[in-house]
């Protein structure tokens, strides 16, 4: 059967139960679906975070997702997957990002979940901007990001 | 050409996008950031460090010492911080 590919950019909330039942509907050669969701932390340090607003590239962000899934498809068993990012203002407590991949066995799914997430995290064209009580201010890149997303490059 | 700038790169220049045309001796994206730099206060501020500066040539991620002949749309920006 044919993989199952969503990519969707959108500033509306996901429901989770839903996506995950798009992906598996109508199929039974799925033995495991791994859900990552990414959720705005109200806290960073000593510090709280009312809000972040996330910006993106739009064209580029769909794209960089598709060659990522692409990636992924190429290197694992995959049966499906699903990327949804959000964008806009997204309070603390709220959904930010979800991914889903869906495989025959679960090693696939989930080594093809956290690939997809380290490499979405350094090389997806999205900017965060966080609300704090002494204003707001864009998020720094993290190193460990590039690290993470490293570590799946082929030697 | 198109330029297109995002994030913290958008805010101090002041625009989100602007045709340029520089001329011919601006080969790389790394003259073009150069270029860039010297039309103006907000440019200058804008690319005070061109090590973290990314940069896009039609939808796809760049190195900066490539050549930009051909591109119809380039994007500056910070490191991504998505996900």
């Amino acid at each position: 059967m044919a993989v199952t590919v969503t990519i969707r950019i959108q500033e509306a909330d996901f429901d989770i139960g839903r996506e995950i039942a798009a992906l598996t509907e109508g199929r039974i050669d799925i033995g495991a679906v791994v859900t990552f969701s990414g959720i705005c932390r109200g806290r960073e340090g000593d510090e709280a975070i009312a809000a972040l607003t996330l910006e993106h590239y739009p064209g580029m962000a769909e794209a960089e997702i598709a060659r990522h899934a692409e990636t992924a498809n190429s290197r694992w068993p995959l049966t499906g997957l699903t990327v949804i990012h959000r964008v806009g203002r997204i309070q603390a407590g709220e959904n930010i990002v979800l991914v889903l991949t869906a495989s025959a066995h679960r090693q696939a799914a989930f080594e093809a979940a956290e690939f997809l997430m380290d490499y979405l995290k350094a090389n997806a064209p999205f900017w965060k901007r966080e609300e704090k009580p002494t204003g707001t201010s864009w998020v720094d890149a993290h190193s460990h990001d590039d690290d993470a997303a490293a570590r799946w490059t082929r030697s | 050409m198109k330029v297109k700038y995002f994030a913290w790169v958008r805010e101090r220049i002041g625009k989100s996008e602007e045709t340029v045309e520089p001329p011919a001796s601006v080969r790389t994206v790394d003259d073009l950031i150069a270029w860039l730099a010297g039309q103006g206060e907000t440019y200058a501020h804008a690319f005070e460090t061109p090590r973290v500066i990314r940069a896009a040539i039609d939808h796809a991620h760049v190195k900066s010492d490539t050549v930009i002949a051909g591109a119809r749309e380039i994007a500056f920006f910070p490191p991504m911080t998505g996900g």
